[in-house]
């Protein structure tokens, strides 16, 4: 590679980083400069007192508080449910599965990752349906539904993290503890997944933030546009992604369109919150396996 | 003693690997017998496939939508691939000390930013400007999704380019610089030969991404279900077809045509998954 090459690599990756930035700021500045008006208590809580809603004393009308609450409910059951399933998975792949099982372990779960959430939310439904006529009547499409379907959604992403993080740490790293007698189980444990923390939580990143943000998984099991407050894991709630997708279709009045942009500004506020919430624990942790080493 | 917490943990580890794959078979199965009335009709699924859409005369295929699909996610591959490319090796090679970590946060932010928000702003934003400029149709067309989808699926790409770029162990790249090798070289002959799983994962997941998500076609392209002859054609993905027909009666043909959509969907996605491996195992052969 010549000079000029060498230039023209790096022009071109500074016009990508540029493009990249300018076109996420011009998208988020758009939505704050046209929703920034919708931003006050009323949005979020309607005419209810803020203090009744939050204690659930009050029902919110006409407020996106039953939305926010779903959402959040929804992004907890979901992590909560594929974590462990998904660090298990991750952890036997890198440091157990061999060979032939290893290949088909590592097929299925590409395919896990690959299957667009609409499919999996259509099969939720489906089991949804299934159990209704087969097993009991009281069963529809609900918050538990949409949380087991979301934490198959977002379980590639925790396995992948962990294994791939594992699977790069240096052979010195990997063989020190076994070296000074350590059994295979204490190596995972002590030494090689607090060494692989920074990438685990980096998946557990995207897996919050798409369970977060998923529309087309909840709107096939259980979302709805006006539900209030969920009053069990089995009934119907509201999410904020899907009332923002309901109002760019149906909004009826500027009015209306304005509550669409808040409600986007709200969950964009929301997710990244989230992110930095997770980037605080993911530093505290880095932080404490360092000076327990 | 050591041995019994030994095997206890791996069969630990093991039994969520296994219910995992199960349900992954699983979620096949379900459609399979749930589309099955679809397909003995239809004779075949592959006629299914080839058949064109028109209830009117009992044609539930759904060529059309695998036409919108195909389209509308390999033109946003096209789109974000270099973008993605060019960001991570301004973060990871160029290094350039504050505007690559800066891009570095950016991206990272914006795996948190919701599909819909880039629907949404889509709708009101992006969808205006394309009916302007090409003064046709509504301005909801494969372009507009299309571009929209490359930004979504950038973060993904750039995430696992840089990640992988980085994984490359520093005494290589140390190795090519005591030879005189400029950033350039360094990234071109040692970083992305070494990198190469890291970016076809993220490739895989980003194509995969494209084809699959539903919010950013169903609401810019249109969801006219028509075989699209330009770029400016509204057109219908297979995931929006499924959102789309959800509402209607679900003992109805036209309902059963969304499970040929879904197993469709995972087959693409089976293809896509086994097209990647045959060439990273192919990569490994060569080292």
């Amino acid at each position: 590679m010549n000079r000029l090459g060498e230039k023209l690599l790096i022009a071109f990756s500074w016009i990508s980083g540029i493009t990249l930035v300018s076109v996420v700021f011009f998208i988020v500045g758009h939505l704050i400069f046209k929703g920034i008006r919708a931003i006050n208590l009323k949005l979020i809580f309607g005419e209810t007192r803020p203090l009744d809603a939050l204690l659930l004393r009050k029902q919110v009308f006409h407020g996106l508080f039953p939305a926010m609450m779903g959402t959040f409910l929804l992004v907890v059951l979901s992590v909560g449910l594929a974590a462990p399933v998904g660090l298990a998975s991750g952890i036997y792949l890198a440091e157990y599965a061999q060979g032939k099982v290893r290949k088909i372990v590592n097929f299925f779960f590409d395919i896990l990752a690959t299957i667009p959430s609409i499919v999996i939310g259509l099969t939720g439904f489906s089991v949804a349906v299934f159990l209704h006529q087969h097993y009991s009547k009281q069963i529809y499409p609900c918050l538990l539904i949409s949380s087991l379907s979301l934490s198959f959604l977002v379980l590639p992403y925790i396995i992948r993290s962990t294994q791939v993080s594992l699977e790069s740490l240096p052979l010195n790293t990997r063989l020190t503890a076994l070296a000074l007698g350590g059994t295979r189980v204490q190596n995972i444990l002590y030494v090689l997944v607090p060494q692989s923390l920074s990438g685990i939580l980096s998946g557990l990143i995207l897996a919050i933030g798409r369970c977060a943000e998923d529309t087309a998984v909840i709107m096939l099991t259980g979302v709805v546009a006006t539900a209030g407050l969920p009053r069990s894991v089995l009934a119907p709630y509201e999410a904020l992604p899907f009332y923002i997708y309901y109002i760019s279709s149906e909004y009826s009045s500027p009015e209306e369109l304005l509550t669409g942009y808040g409600a986007s500004i709200i969950l964009l506020i929301i997710c990244m919150t989230l992110f930095l919430f997770a980037f605080i624990v993911k530093r505290r942790i880095i932080w404490q396996t360092f000076y327990h080493l | 003693m050591i041995n019994i917490p030994e095997k206890a943990a791996e069969k630990l580890f093991l039994l969520p690997t296994v219910i995992s794959i199960a349900i992954t078979i699983g979620i096949f199965g379900f459609m399979l017998l749930l589309g099955l009335p679809l397909i003995i009709r239809g004779g075949h699924f592959l006629n299914l496939l080839a058949q064109s859409w028109a209830p009117g005369s009992g044609l539930y295929g759904i060529y059309p939508m695998i036409v919108g699909s195909l389209s509308i996610a390999s033109l946003s591959l096209v789109f974000a691939f270099p973008l993605s490319l060019g960001c991570s090796v301004l973060i990871s090679v160029v290094g350039h000390e504050v505007f690559g970590r800066f891009l570095r946060g950016v991206v990272q932010l914006m795996t948190g930013i919701p599909t819909v928000i880039y629907g949404f702003v889509g709708v009101f934003l992006l969808v205006p400007r394309i009916r302007e400029i090409f003064q046709r149709g509504s301005g909801m067309c494969i372009l507009s999704a299309s571009l929209m989808l490359a930004v979504l699926i950038s973060p993904t790409m750039i995430l696992f380019f840089t990640d992988s770029f980085d994984h490359v162990p520093k005494s290589y790249g140390q190795a090519a610089e005591a030879l005189g090798a400029s950033k350039g070289q360094k990234f071109l002959y040692v970083t992305l030969p070494c990198a190469w799983r890291g970016v076809l994962t993220g490739l895989i997941l980003a194509g995969g991404r494209a084809l699959g998500d539903t919010l950013i076609a169903l609401m810019l392209a249109g969801n006219a279900i028509q075989i699209p002859g330009s770029v400016l054609d509204s057109a219908r993905t297979l995931t929006s077809h499924i959102a789309l027909v959800f509402a209607a009666d679900y003992e109805s043909l036209e309902f059963k045509s969304i499970f040929a959509c879904g197993m469709s969907l995972y087959l693409l996605a089976t293809l896509l998954v086994l097209g990647a491996r045959g060439l990273w195992h192919r990569n490994e052969g060569e080292k």
